[in-house]
């Protein structure tokens, strides 16, 4: 429920790739450093929050929320058409993630979702693999460069992208090049899989609205509850186990 | 020598079972798996019935609130979000806010399983974590891919209840903890007015 929380949002994809990869690969070298006994490893959080509230603005002035009547671009089976539509249109990167993570599996069961969603799902609108039990494994080149032992880095916060972290930013950058289907589709082609991609971005926005504006409208600190909701998200998805403490343990052993 | 009277033989176990548990302060009634798993059986049984009893949306969130209400550890969960601000509090402050919470948190996550309406969630593992136990259940939406939802139990309270909700990883303990310690520092530090505003919020 929490999935459209972890892709920034717009990010062209276009130009030579392999140049771009080294460099993105040399750079997460230089990540930041957690610093001993914080909670996050945050260390641009003053940039982070004025940017979150430019975004957190922008998201009220286009699809409303807090003070402002909500707005509805798409009526609900669409919204979950687009959504639909723009998941599948990123199989084929899943697919090739998850042959560079050796998950021969992942890449098998994506590609047979795609290849089912695309046909019988009438270019991916509708979700028959998910009726069937056939689920996404999801997985990009920030998840692949989690498996190869590249550290997370800082949290970030992206102009209009949201939240990320340095080693998911390197890899939202790499999928841009690297994704199979900027192979396929040139030019316009490639403009309407972006218009896809954008209207399922909408799709997702309207469908998580409650999710979404709980974090973003009704809490005491939007910043902090959406960067905690964030890395706890993609953390679980990662497969990284969060530490472990016992609260409970020592509050009924107090006297 | 085989003790030949079984009868003997299950006042002899029973007895020093009950020796063993009294010797023991605290574990007499000690949580097992299949209990943590049997209560959140019966939690999920009853949020499944509420979402299937085809009520209106807002008959249903009420429903949900007394579950929570009934099933969740909200006197921990209180304390425990307002942290070190909490001690040296006045006692009488303190219980008007766990009181305030407890109305604030029933609404907020009451709210939230709105969006299971239409769906089914399902027990399928629990297993012991430190001095707790965690039940782990998928939770299968409509037009969605099922997803995880981790409950943490027990009774240490002295009942069988949940202290903690992880939905997909992200933990309901560590959101409210993030969530109180923002309005309490809006507030300067007043627990009074952070009671008072959590009446109305959620």
């Amino acid at each position: 429920m929490w999935h459209m929380l972890k892709k920034p949002f717009l990010l062209s994809r276009r130009g030579p790739a392999t140049g771009l990869v080294v460099a993105v690969l040399a750079s997460l070298t230089a990540c930041a450093k957690p610093q001993p006994g914080e909670e996050f490893n945050d260390p641009y959080e003053k940039q982070n929050r004025a940017i979150h509230e430019v975004n957190v603005t922008l998201d009220q002035a286009v699809f409303g929320g807090g003070d402002v009547p909500k707005k509805k671009y798409l009526p609900d089976p669409l919204a979950k058409g687009f959504s639909n539509a723009a998941y599948n249109l990123s199989m084929p990167s899943a697919v090739l993630n998850n042959l560079l993570q050796l998950n021969i599996n992942g890449a098998a069961k994506d590609t047979l979702r795609f290849a089912l969603n695309t046909t019988f799902g009438v270019g991916g609108l509708m979700d028959p693999a998910d009726v069937i039990g056939l689920y996404a494994e999801d997985a990009d080149f920030g998840e692949t460069l989690h498996v190869w032992g590249a550290p997370e880095g800082a949290f970030v916060v992206l102009p209009i992208g949201g939240p990320t972290t340095e080693r998911d930013l390197a890899g939202s950058i790499v999928d841009i090049f690297i994704d199979p289907l900027g192979q396929v589709f040139k030019g316009r082609d490639f403009v309407a899989v972006e218009g896809v991609r954008i209207a399922g971005q909408v799709g997702n926005r309207q469908e998580y609205s409650d999710l979404i504006d709980s974090i973003l409208y009704e809490s005491a600190d939007s910043y902090a509850q959406m960067r905690l909701t964030y890395l706890q998200y993609r953390h679980n998805q990662l497969g990284i186990e969060e530490d472990v403490s016992d609260p409970y343990e020592e509050f009924y052993a107090a006297p | 020598m085989p003790l030949r009277n079984p009868s003997r033989r299950t006042v002899l176990v029973t007895a020093s079972a009950a020796a063993a548990a009294l010797a023991m302060p605290g574990g007499a009634f000690a949580l097992t798996t299949d209990q943590a798993r049997a209560l959140i059986d019966k939690l999920v049984g009853e949020i499944n019935a509420v979402i299937a009893s085809g009520k209106s949306e807002g008959a249903m969130i009420k429903d949900f609130e007394k579950i929570f209400a009934k099933y969740a550890d909200v006197n921990f969960i209180a304390l425990s979000t307002l942290g070190p601000a909490g001690r040296g509090a006045n006692k009488a402050v303190l219980g008007d806010y766990v009181t305030a919470f407890r109305g604030y948190l029933s609404r907020k996550y009451g709210k939230r399983f709105r969006e299971f309406i239409g769906g089914t969630i399902e027990v399928t593992n629990a297993k012991p974590v430190k001095s707790y136990y965690e039940v782990s259940s998928v939770a299968r939406l409509r037009g969605q891919a099922p997803f995880d939802v981790r409950w943490q139990v027990s009774d240490k309270s002295g009942r069988n209840l949940f202290f903690n909700l992880i939905i997909e990883g992200v933990n309901m303990l560590s959101a409210e903890r993030t969530e109180i310690g923002a309005m309490l520092d809006k507030r300067g530090g007043d627990i009074a007015a952070l009671a008072r505003d959590l009446r109305s919020a959620g």
